[in-house]
Parts: C-alpha cells; structure tokens; sequence
C-alpha cells in the first residue's frame, strides 16, 4: 500500500555543507503492518518521515499511497491520508485552544471547513467517549486549553488526534523520546492499543533497540540514508539487541558509538 | 474634562473598537502584527468619503470599504506566501502603496471634506434617538460586529484560522492550507479596519490621506489594554475586552489632553503607551529573578 522507489533527499545540495539524508530507499509496506524505525543520528529516519508527509520535496523518486502517486502533493494534501505525531508534544497541537476544539480541527480533516458550527453536540459526544478510552482523565477536562496540559498528556491526544479519522499511514516521529519513562511508557501502550484496535499501518521511529523489537510487526535499520537491515516478524522473534548491535556493526562498518541507541 | 469630552472619547472609542477587533484578528487570532492597517484604515475612510460625498448610500460606503479593504489584506497576505517576503515587510510594502492608492480614491486630493452629506450618524428621525444618535450607532455598530465575529471564530474555519496563529504544523498536519487561512484572516482583519475608518470619516465628516499614521499601534494599544484590564478568558470576554480596551485607551488619551498634553504629543505617547504593555511580560520575570536572586 505504500510503496517507495528511489527516493533521494539532499540537503544543501551543492554547497560545502551538502548532506545525502535519503539514498536512493526503496521500500514497501503492506496495509495493516507496524514497522519501528531505528538508526543512529543523521542516519536519515525523519528525513524519510518528513518526505512521507509532505513537508520536504524530495530530490528522486516515487512514493505512491494505495497505488496513488503522492510525490508531488503538498503536505496539507497528503494529511488527509496520514496521521502523524511528533516528537515535541508543543508540535501537535494548538496550546490555546481547549482540547475539545483541537479534537475537532483533527476531526473534520476530510470535510468542508465553512461556517458550520465548529464542534456539534454528537461531535462533543464521540471526542468525550475517545478520550475517555486514553484513560487519563481528559475527558473531565474538555474545556481546558492544551496549554496546560503535560508533555505526556498532550502526546496521548496528538495520537488520538492523528488517529480520530482514520488514517491509512501513521507516522510517529520519536514520538516518546522527550517524555519521562514512566509517561513514555504509558504513551507507548496507548500507541500499541491505538494501532492494534483499528489495525493502523504505522511508521514509528525509536532509538530504543529494545522497544524497535518488541513493538510493532517489522523492523528497519537505517544508516547514511540507507535502509541496511530489514527483519521481518519471524526474524525479530530470532533477535536480541547485543545481535542487533553486532548487525549493525558489520553492516554499517563502521561501530555503534550512540549511548542512547542503547538504553534498555 | 466635559461630559461632552468624554461622551465623545466614548463614540471615538466604539468606532476605533471596529479597528482594534481587526487587529487582534491579526496580532492575536493569526499572531503576526499586521502594517497594512495603517493603509487601509485610510483606504475604507477614502472610499467612504467618496461614496457619501457623491450622495451615495453611507452603508453601502461601509460594505464597499470592507471589500476594499479584504483587498489590501489579501495582496499582503499573498506577499507574503506566494512571493516568500516576510510577513512585517508585506505589510509596509502595502502600506506604502495604500498611500498613493488611497489619494487616486480620493481623486489626487489630500482630503476630503463631507458637508451635509449623508452618514450612519445622521439618519435617526426620532428626536430622541437624534440627541444620542452618534452612541447609539456606534454601540450597535460595534455590538453587531462583536457578535458576528465571535460567532465566525467558533465555526470549523474560525477554528482553522486561530489555529494557524497557534501552530502551524498541527494545522498542516490536520489537513488545512495554512496559506488560505492566513489569507482570509488578514482579508477579514483588513476588512474590519477599513469599516473603521469608514465610519470616522462619517463621524468627522472628512478624511484625510494623513489619518492612518500609528493606526496599527493604536489597534495593539487597545488590544493590549484590554486583555491586562479585562481579561482573557472566556473568548467572548476576549473580544469584550478589545472593544473596552479602544475605550479606554480613547479616555486615557483625553484625560492626557485634559491634563495639557499638547496634541503633538499623542504619537509619542500611544508608542509609549504600547512599549510598555508589550514589556510587560519581560520585565515581570526579570523583577522575579532579580528577587529570587537577593534572597538566595
């Protein structure tokens, strides 16, 4: 359903600072299927992310949705498809408007944006029920401006947000990396039971090697703009980060020098 | 100070209310302040003068000037994200071109003046409502234009459009064309000054190619008064607050005339004015660090 072919991205591309982000990628990924994304940094993961959504332009290559070439689409287009979550939870929403207003700017995402009423009361209804499945109490708190939300907090409704239509692809950009364990842990069984329940096919950076293998159907190694590994669910169950670590190594050549790729 | 004085500080407050409601849709709602205001305040009280001078209808001349004046918004707006200039020098460059638009309206002449025309201010028949009819137009005027904008700002695009201020990156990623909001934001925002200014030229009976200069710092001025005096919450109470705020700060100015402040003087203050409310914020948190820093 997604399907990548030769996809290229330069940065500052003929100056001194030129920097390959994407290498000629090739990938494709069936409906339905959770791929965790790992690599150190500048090995090109968001810069894949972003060339999905929208937001770079990309220097070659195809990427067709369901069949559709995308490619060319602005982001805005392309939203209507994807879900996305980002790593700095300001990113996802609007700080102030109430957390029921911001569930429905992502709600009405594929519909006319005119002068209707900007929230119904059925609207109002179904946000409540759906926040209330977070299990974080939001849906006391409907009135609330997101300013005064917790990183975590907002994260959770960012992933509802991304998710209240459903989308075709879900795009999670380290999406726990700048929450306290704890809360990242929370975020991430919610993420799980988010894309289980509605079978999501979702894209989802980490630098945690641990959490790559136990989340999600497949997994991807990327390094200098370059998928080098890719396991698919049989293989994971074979696998263990110090087996993980030694792949690395002797695929990248070179040794795997970032503590935090590590963390267990 | 009179009580005529102050009645009219009141009428001068409502009407400019108009205009501060334009610029909180752009300082606030799309949070980039907006230069083409004093431009097209200047463009809706050309137009206005025109209109009623040549025996048209003085409310058509308020409809025509907020066409106009979505205009000017719109050519900013498009500066800025078809042609990548900065959004605060789109609006100086429309500012700039207003000038010369705004005389060509106005038919080469530097200002207009409206004698006996008619104007909103002078259509009330019965005797009682006549006395009072300058307050009660602007109250109504101001009241209905509250009203409908608040309304505006909780549909599906009133939210796109105070989003867009927010964050851009949500709005995108929920699927909107930041551009087209901003766009409408600063057609609406323009718009709303330009009534504004038509309405002054019917309320003074003239306009002037001059009379838009510091518009934009008096519309924060309003702006920013009223959130610290009035509040911010809930939204309507926001609004309110704008529309108080361009009172008081009318009252502030003629109490500062009423003191012996020489007129020339009213720019030099309003800057100040606005200076320190925009400091505020600053210098609050530097007061509490230098505290926190004495007692450790």
């Amino acid at each position: 359903m997604i399907q990548i072919t030769g996809l290229t991205k330069i940065f500052d591309r003929g100056t001194v600072s030129e920097k390959v982000a994407l290498a000629n990628v090739n990938l494709t990924f069936t409906a339905g299927e959770f791929v965790t994304i790992i690599g150190g940094n500048g090995a090109g993961k968001s810069t894949l992310l972003n060339c999905l959504a929208g937001v770079y332009a990309v220097d070659a290559g195809v990427i067709r949705l369901d069949g559709n070439d995308i490619t060319g689409l602005p982001e805005y287009k392309r939203a209507r498809w994807i879900g996305r979550v980002f790593q700095d939870p300001s990113l996802g929403t609007a700080y102030d408007m109430t957390i029921e207003e911001n569930l429905a700017i992502a709600y009405h995402k594929n519909m006319r944006r005119g002068i209707q009423p900007g929230i119904k009361k059925a609207e109002r209804q179904h946000f409540q029920e759906r926040l209330a499945a977070l299990g974080l109490g939001l849906e006391n708190r409907m009135k609330d401006k997101v300013g005064l939300l917790s990183g975590g907090q907002r994260q959770a409704l960012t992933l509802l947000m991304a998710t209240i239509v459903k989308p075709r692809l879900l795009l999670l950009d380290e999406h726990t990396a700048s929450l306290d364990p704890a809360t990242a842990k929370k975020v991430l069984q919610l993420t799980k039971q988010l894309v289980t329940d509605k079978r999501l096919s979702t894209l989802m950076i980490t630098h945690n090697m641990k959490e790559a293998l136990a989340m999600g159907t497949r997994t991807i190694m990327m390094h200098n703009g370059e998928v080098i590994l890719d396991l698919d669910d049989e293989e994971r169950k074979q696998m263990t980060v110090e087996k993980l670590v030694s792949q690395f190594e002797s695929k990248s050549g070179s040794s795997l020098n970032n503590d935090r790729m590590l963390l267990l | 100070m009179t009580l005529l004085a102050l009645l009219g500080s009141i009428e001068l407050g409502l009407i400019y209310a108009v205009m501060a409601l334009g610029v909180f849709i752009s300082f606030r709602t799309l949070n980039t302040p907006d230069l083409t205001v004093d431009g097209s305040f200047v463009l809706g009280a050309a137009v206005s003068a025109v209109i009623c001078s040549s025996g048209g209808s003085p409310f058509a001349a308020l409809l025509v000037a907020f066409v106009f004046g979505s205009l000017a918004g719109t050519v900013t707006s498009l500066l800025n994200t078809k042609l990548g200039i900065q959004p605060l020098l789109s609006g100086i460059l429309v500012m700039l071109a207003l000038y010369s638009v705004n005389l060509r309206v106005m038919g080469g002449r530097a200002n207009i003046h409206l004698m006996n025309s008619p104007s909103i201010f002078n259509l009330w028949q019965v005797a009682y409502f006549a006395k009072n009819a300058k307050l009660i137009t602007a109250t109504l005027t101001i009241f209905i234009i509250l009203i409908l904008l608040y309304f505006f700002l909780q549909t599906r695009l009133g939210f796109a459009l105070r989003a867009t201020g927010d964050n851009e990156t949500m709005v995108r990623a929920a699927g909107i064309n930041s551009d087209v909001t901003k766009l409408i934001g600063l057609a609406l925002s323009n718009g709303l000054v330009a009534v504004s200014g038509a309405m002054i030229a019917q309320y003074q009976s003239y306009a002037d190619v001059g009379m838009g200069l510091g518009m934009v710092v008096m519309g924060l001025a309003s702006v920013i008064i009223g959130e610290v005096v009035f509040g911010v919450k809930p939204l309507l109470r926001r609004l309110l607050a704008v529309v108080l705020g361009s009172v008081l700060y009318r009252l502030i100015i003629a109490f500062a005339f009423a003191m012996g402040m020489p007129a020339n003087d009213l720019k030099l203050v309003s800057a100040i004015i606005v200076a320190i409310a925009l400091s505020t914020g600053t210098l609050k948190s530097a007061v509490l660090k230098q505290k926190r820093h004495l007692q450790s």
